[in-house]
């Protein structure tokens, strides 16, 4: 009896689903572990920065997915105290180590990361900070030059949207929203 | 038929194999960027450099200077009266500076006895996780005090080298969890003068210490040092000391009850006189207060 699918339909059908499967797998990927990530508080009384040049960012380029991760604990100050009390009362960095950032590109049509130019990629996603996963919407400059992506990002961070407590003696001190910058060069996996 | 199956199991494991790259794809980018290779040092182990009156494990940071103010009022004993020791206060005025973020030196000067004193304390390990792991920290610190009071008898000869007492001190400890941190401090307390023949000029100790914290910005101490046997006079008391530390921005108040009068090594350590089950308990407080001199760069 001849087989239902023979051996030469079967190699067909393996081929095709390396093909198929292909363009996924292979899409472009660009990367960076150098991400320059800044936030600034800017209260009545004091003016708060932070920043830490490890974040690591990938961007898939078919898929348009974005993600992005900062360690909490790398961030320095002007004030030694500052990051003390960043790390120990306001982030509680050794139980959320990590601000994750995971999204996707929603004008994945308008932008074309393999031709040089300058785009506006706007991104939507889930902010994870403090244990509190938040939508966070926002856009990016992103200049495509010879396979590197450079991208900066500039968004809010509303703190109380994250339960990050605030004591009411420095209610005065740390601002209720937060800037956060975010910049780097991409490089192709 | 064996043919047939055989071709419907590797369409199976195909389209398995399919499916799990694409959800990998989709689930763990970052994963593919590897994981963060950093050192992270434990950090705020204790709220400041002293957990009451011995040495906590922490340095004070690089380009920070550290001011405290600490009093010690009369034993609560004296009942009424004395306003339960409020009547009468000892101050030391004490400045500890960073010079890096393992080296500290610091300055003070007591009114008990109306000593000097200074020391230097250097960081040799750093508890820390990732790529360097290290389960404990440990520093070393060496104090010296000058005893400045007159001399009781004036008429013998009195020698500059009897004003002095050096202590070394070794740290080791680790901060356990989030809200829990303790230290061992072993210790040689050595004086030039002793006032009997029967004390030793060269004292050892041991000291334990350690925190709870009860809230983000509040902390219970306590600290606790033995005096190995036989080396000083019967009077004196191995030091206990109980307290809080509370923080607030800038600001370490530590507030705390103890039975030694002296806030430096020699003193606490090995004339300690106070005895708790007396009443021979000092009321007390730290005020630290940390100024930014030299910025880190950015």
């Amino acid at each position: 009896m001849e087989p239902l699918i023979t051996e030469r339909m079967k190699w067909i059908i393996v081929v095709l689903s390396i093909v198929l499967v292909m363009p996924i797998v292979s899409a472009q990927k660009y990367y960076s572990r150098t991400a320059r990530v800044f936030f600034i508080s800017e209260a009545p009384l004091e003016k708060i920065e932070g920043i830490n040049n490890s974040g690591y960012i990938i961007i898939d380029a078919g898929s348009g997915a974005i993600e992005m991760s900062v360690l909490i604990k790398g961030f320095t100050f002007e004030k030694a105290l500052m990051q003390d009390h960043f790390n120990e009362n306001y982030m509680e960095s050794t139980k959320f180590p990590k601000g994750i950032f995971k999204g996707s590109v929603s004008n994945l049509s308008e932008v074309n990361f393999a031709m040089d130019g300058d785009y506006t990629v706007k991104a939507t996603g889930t902010m994870t900070l403090h244990g509190v996963s938040k939508p966070l919407t926002t856009t990016a400059g992103v200049n495509v030059k010879g396979g590197i992506l450079s991208a900066h990002s500039t968004f809010e961070i509303v703190i109380a949207d994250y339960n990050i407590d605030v004591p009411k003696v420095v209610r005065e001190n740390i601002a209720k929203s937060v800037r956060v910058s975010v910049q780097t060069d991409l490089k192709k996996m | 038929m064996s043919e047939y199956l055989k071709t419907i199991a590797s369409i199976i494991i195909m389209a398995a194999a399919t499916g799990q790259l694409i959800a990998q794809q989709e689930q763990d980018l970052l994963s593919l960027l590897g994981r963060e290779e950093t050192t992270e040092y434990a950090a705020a182990s204790f709220k400041t450099n002293r957990i009451i009156n011995l040495h906590s494990l922490e340095s004070t940071s690089s380009g920070v200077l550290d001011t405290k103010i600490s009093h010690r009022f009369g034993f609560v004993n004296g009942g009424p009266y004395e306003l339960f020791g409020l009547d009468q206060a000892t101050i030391r005025i004490g400045l500890d500076y960073g010079i890096s973020e393992r080296l500290t030196i610091g300055i003070g000067r007591s009114s008990y006895e109306k000593t000097y004193d200074g020391f230097i304390k250097y960081k040799i390990l750093r508890q820390s996780t990732g790529l360097k792991e290290m389960p404990i920290t440990l520093c070393v610190l060496g104090t010296s005090a000058i005893l400045t009071l007159k001399w009781a008898d004036q008429s013998r000869e009195n020698l500059f080298s009897s004003r002095l007492y050096h202590v070394g001190q070794v740290i080791i400890g680790r901060k356990f969890s989030n809200g829990f941190s303790m230290q061992l401090s072993p210790t040689i307390v050595h004086r030039n003068l002793v006032k009997t023949a029967a004390e030793e000029n060269d004292v050892l100790a041991i000291g334990i210490g350690g925190r709870i914290k009860l809230s983000k910005r509040l902390s219970l101490n306590t600290e606790y040092i033995y005096i190995l046997p036989d080396q000083t006079d019967p009077l004196y008391r191995n030091s206990l000391s109980i307290g809080f530390d509370i923080e607030t921005g800038g600001h370490v108040f530590q507030l705390h009850f103890t039975n030694s009068t002296s806030m430096i090594e020699k003193g606490f350590i090995a004339e300690t006189v106070g005895d708790w089950g007396d009443g021979d308990i000092h009321f007390g407080f730290n005020i630290s207060r940390v100024f930014t001199i030299v910025k880190p760069k950015s």
